[in-house]
C-alpha cells in the first residue's frame, strides 16, 4: 500500500531504518524493548505470576479460616485486603485464587492453539474439499453465540466430570477445554492464510523438490515460519480466556465457592457491594490488571514479530 | 441487490442446520436421565418406566431422534418451563424485547463513540489525542463488563446516588415512566456500549489509516473538496467496510456481555432467564433460550451483510 500511514510508530520508525544484519529474534527483541507499554506490562505481570506462585507461602493465612469477630473488615495490618462476609482473609484468597485463574487462561490458550494449528494446518496444506469442510465449520464455530454454548455445557457436564475426578480437577479440566474449543477459530483461519502464502514460496519448493515429505515440509519449514502471528494470538488468548473463566466462575456456573478464583470472589463480592466496596475491587482489579498487561504485551509482540500486520 | 440477499439467505440454512446439529449432540452426549426420578420413585413400576421412554422415543436411534427435535423446535414447539408452567416460547418472547432494547442501545452508543473518535485520531496519527485515545481503548476492553457494570454501580448509584441500582418495577406515569425506564436503562447502556465501543475505534482507526493515504483521496483532495467532505464521503465509508466484518465477528461476544449485564442490572432479558433457568435446571428453556440467541447472531450477521452490500455495491452483484 503505497504511502500508507504505519498502525504504530514503533513499527514505522522500523520501516525507515534498516540496520545491519542481525537475527530475527534479536531485531524482534528490540522492536518489542520500543513498545514502552509492553515492557512496563511483563514487569507487571511478572510480579503477579511471582506473588501468585511464591505469594501463598510467604502469607501463610488459611484461605478458608472462618472469624465472625472480623468480617467485612476493611484493610487492616492484619488483613491488608480486608476480609470477606465470612472473616476469611482476602489477600490469601487472592493469591491462591490468582494460581487457578492464570492457569486456566493459559491452559486454555495452549487447548485454542493446538486446535487451531491442526485445523489451519490441515485446511492449509490441503486443497479442494477438505479445505472448503473445515473452513464451514469454522464459520459455524465463529457464529456460535459462545456464552450461552459455555453454560449449557457446562451444566450438562458438570456434575459427571467432578464425581470423576474431584470437583477441583474435573471443574478446571471442563472449563479449559469448553473455553478453548470455543477460540481456536481465529487461529485456524490465520495459519490457514499463512500457510497459502507460504506454501507457494521458493524455499518451500525447494524442500518439495529435495524430496521432503508433505509433513515434512509442513513441520520443518512452512509451520515455524507462520508462527509470528500465531504467538500473537495466542497472547491476546490468555486475556480472553481469563476473562471468560471469570465470567463463568461470576455467573456462579464456574469453580465451586471453595475455589476462590477471582471472578468468583467477585460473585460473591457482588450482593455486599454497598457496604464492603474493598472485597468487590480487590478481585476484579486483579482481573482487570493481568488482562491489561496480556494485551498490551500482545501488542508489542504484534509489532516485534508480526510486521507485515502493521504495514 | 434482491438477488444478493436471497443468496445470503439461502446460505442461513445450512448454518442454521449446523448449529441444530451442534446443539443437538451436546444435549445427546450430556449424561443424565430426563426418567431418572422416576426410576429413583419406589411407586412407579419399571413397565411404565418403559413405556414412557417408548412414548417419547427415547429408545430410536439418534437421527431418528434429531429428526423429531428439529421438526419439533420449527414448528415453534419449544417445550414447556419446568418452572414457571408456561410454554418455553411465551417465556421467551416476554423477554425478548428488553435484550433487543438494551443490545441495540448499546451497539449504537459504540457506533457513537467509535467512528468520531476513530476518525479523528486516525487524521492526526501520533498525535496526543491519538495516543490518549488509543490507551482509552486499550483500557476500555481490558476492563471486563461484569468489573465495569460493578465500578458504576458503586460510583453512581453508590457513591453519587444517581442512577437506580437495578431494573425494578416502574410505578410513574405519563413523562415521569419514560424518564425512570431511561434512568435504569443508562448503566447498561453504558457498560455495553463503552466495552462494544473500545474495540471498535481501534478497529475504525487502523482501516481509516489504511486507506487515508490512498491516491484517490488525494484526488478528491486536489479537486478542492472540503477536508470535511474529503474524510466523511470518500475515505469513511471505504474504510468501514473491513470495521463492518470486524463487528459481525464480534456479535457472539456482545450477547455474551449482554448476559453478564443483564444478570448485573437484573434486567428481564433472555440473559438472565438463561442463568436462572440453569441454577433451576430448567432443561428446555436453556435449549430454547440457546437456540434463540444463535439465531439472533446469525441475523445480525445478515444485517451486517445487508450493510456490506450498501457500503460496497461490487459485492452485491458478484
Amino acid at each position: 500500500m503505497a504511502g500508507s500511514t504505519l498502525v504504530s510508530p514503533i513499527a514505522s520508525a522500523q520501516a525507515r531504518s534498516r540496520g545491519k544484519a542481525i537475527s530475527p529474534w534479536r531485531e524482534a527483541w528490540r522492536r518489542f524493548r520500543r513498545h514502552r507499554l509492553a515492557v512496563v506490562s511483563i514487569v507487571v505481570l511478572s510480579l503477579m505470576i511471582l506473588a501468585v506462585i511464591i505469594g501463598p507461602w510467604l502469607w501463610a493465612v488459611p484461605i478458608d479460616g472462618i472469624d465472625f469477630k472480623a468480617k467485612l473488615k476493611g484493610p487492616t495490618l492484619e488483613h491488608p485486603l480486608g476480609t470477606d462476609d465470612l472473616g476469611q482473609d482476602i489477600l490469601a484468597r487472592m493469591l491462591y485464587g490468582g494460581r487457578i485463574s492464570l492457569a486456566v487462561g493459559l491452559a486454555a490458550m495452549a487447548v485454542a492453539i493446538f486446535v487451531g494449528i491442526v485445523i489451519g494446518a490441515i485446511a492449509g496444506i490441503s486443497r479442494g474439499s477438505v479445505d472448503a469442510a473445515l473452513m464451514w465449520l469454522t464459520d459455524l464455530f465463529l457464529s456460535l453465540p459462545q456464552l450461552p454454548l459455555l453454560l449449557l455445557l457446562i451444566y450438562l457436564f458438570r456434575d459427571p466430570l467432578k464425581s470423576l475426578a474431584g470437583p477441583e480437577v474435573g471443574i478446571f479440566i471442563l472449563i479449559v477445554i469448553v473455553i478453548g474449543g470455543f477460540r481456536w477459530m481465529p487461529v485456524a483461519r490465520l495459519v490457514r492464510a499463512q500457510f497459502f502464502s507460504l506454501r507457494e514460496k521458493e524455499f518451500v519448493e525447494a524442500a518439495r523438490a529435495l524430496g521432503a515429505s508433505v509433513p515434512r515440509q509442513v513441520v520443518r519449514h512452512i509451520l515455524p515460519n507462520s508462527l509470528g502471528p500465531v504467538i500473537v494470538a495466542a497472547t491476546i488468548d490468555v486475556a480472553a480466556a481469563i476473562i471468560a473463566e471469570s465470567t463463568l466462575s461470576f455467573l456462579g456456573l464456574g469453580f465451586p465457592p471453595d475455589i476462590p478464583t477471582w471472578g468468583r470472589m467477585l460473585f460473591d463480592a457482588k450482593d455486599n457491594i454497598d457496604f464492603a466496596p474493598h472485597w468487590v475491587l480487590a478481585p476484579g482489579t486483579a482481573i482487570f490488571l493481568a488482562v491489561l498487561t496480556i494485551n498490551f504485551i500482545g501488542d508489542g509482540l504484534r509489532d516485534a514479530l508480526d510486521p507485515r500486520k502493521v504495514m | 441487490m434482491s438477488q444478493y440477499l436471497l443468496r445470503k439467505l439461502l446460505i442461513l440454512v445450512p448454518s442454521l442446520l449446523g448449529i441444530s446439529v451442534i446443539l443437538f449432540t451436546v444435549l445427546a452426549l450430556a449424561p443424565g436421565d430426563p426418567f431418572e426420578e422416576l426410576a429413583t420413585n419406589p411407586a412407579v413400576p419399571p413397565e411404565v418406566r418403559a413405556n414412557l421412554r417408548a412414548k417419547f422415543g427415547l429408545d430410536d436411534p439418534v437421527y431418528v431422534r434429531y429428526v423429531h427435535w428439529l421438526s419439533a423446535m420449527l414448528q415453534g414447539d419449544w417445550g414447556f418451563s419446568f418452572v414457571s408452567r408456561v410454554d418455553a416460547d411465551r417465556l421467551i418472547l416476554q423477554r425478548l424485547p428488553a435484550t433487543l432494547f438494551v443490545v441495540g442501545s448499546a451497539q449504537l452508543l459504540a457506533l457513537m463513540v467509535a467512528l468520531p473518535v476513530g476518525v479523528y485520531a486516525a487524521t492526526r496519527p501520533y498525535s496526543i489525542f491519538d495516543q490518549i485515545a488509543n490507551t482509552f481503548a486499550f483500557i476500555g476492553f481490558s476492563l471486563p463488563t461484569f468489573f465495569t457494570g460493578l465500578l458504576f454501580i458503586l460510583f453512581f448509584s453508590i457513591y453519587l446516588d444517581w442512577l437506580p441500582f437495578v431494573y425494578t418495577e416502574v410505578n410513574s406515569s405519563g413523562w415521569r415512566w419514560y424518564w425512570d425506564h431511561v434512568r435504569q436503562a443508562i448503566m447498561p447502556i453504558a457498560v455495553l456500549g463503552l466495552f462494544q465501543g473500545a474495540s471498535m475505534t481501534r478497529y475504525v482507526r487502523s482501516s481509516v489509516l489504511d486507506v487515508i493515504r490512498l491516491d484517490y483521496v488525494t484526488t478528491a483532495r486536489s479537486k478542492g473538496l472540503a477536508e470535511r467532505v474529503v474524510i466523511t464521503k470518500h475515505v469513511v465509508r471505504n474504510a468501514l467496510i473491513p470495521v463492518v466484518t470486524l463487528v459481525m465477528l464480534q456479535m457472539p461476544a456482545v450477547f455474551g456481555g449482554a448476559i453478564v449485564t443483564e444478570q448485573i442490572f437484573r434486567i428481564p432479558g433472555i440473559g438472565s432467564l438463561l442463568i436462572s433457568s440453569i441454577l433451576a435446571n430448567d432443561t428446555p428453556v436453556i435449549m430454547a433460550v440457546t437456540f434463540v440467541f444463535a439465531c439472533l447472531v446469525l441475523i445480525f450477521n445478515l444485517i451486517a451483510d445487508i450493510l456490506y452490500g450498501w457500503l460496497d455495491p461490487r459485492i452485491s452483484y458478484r
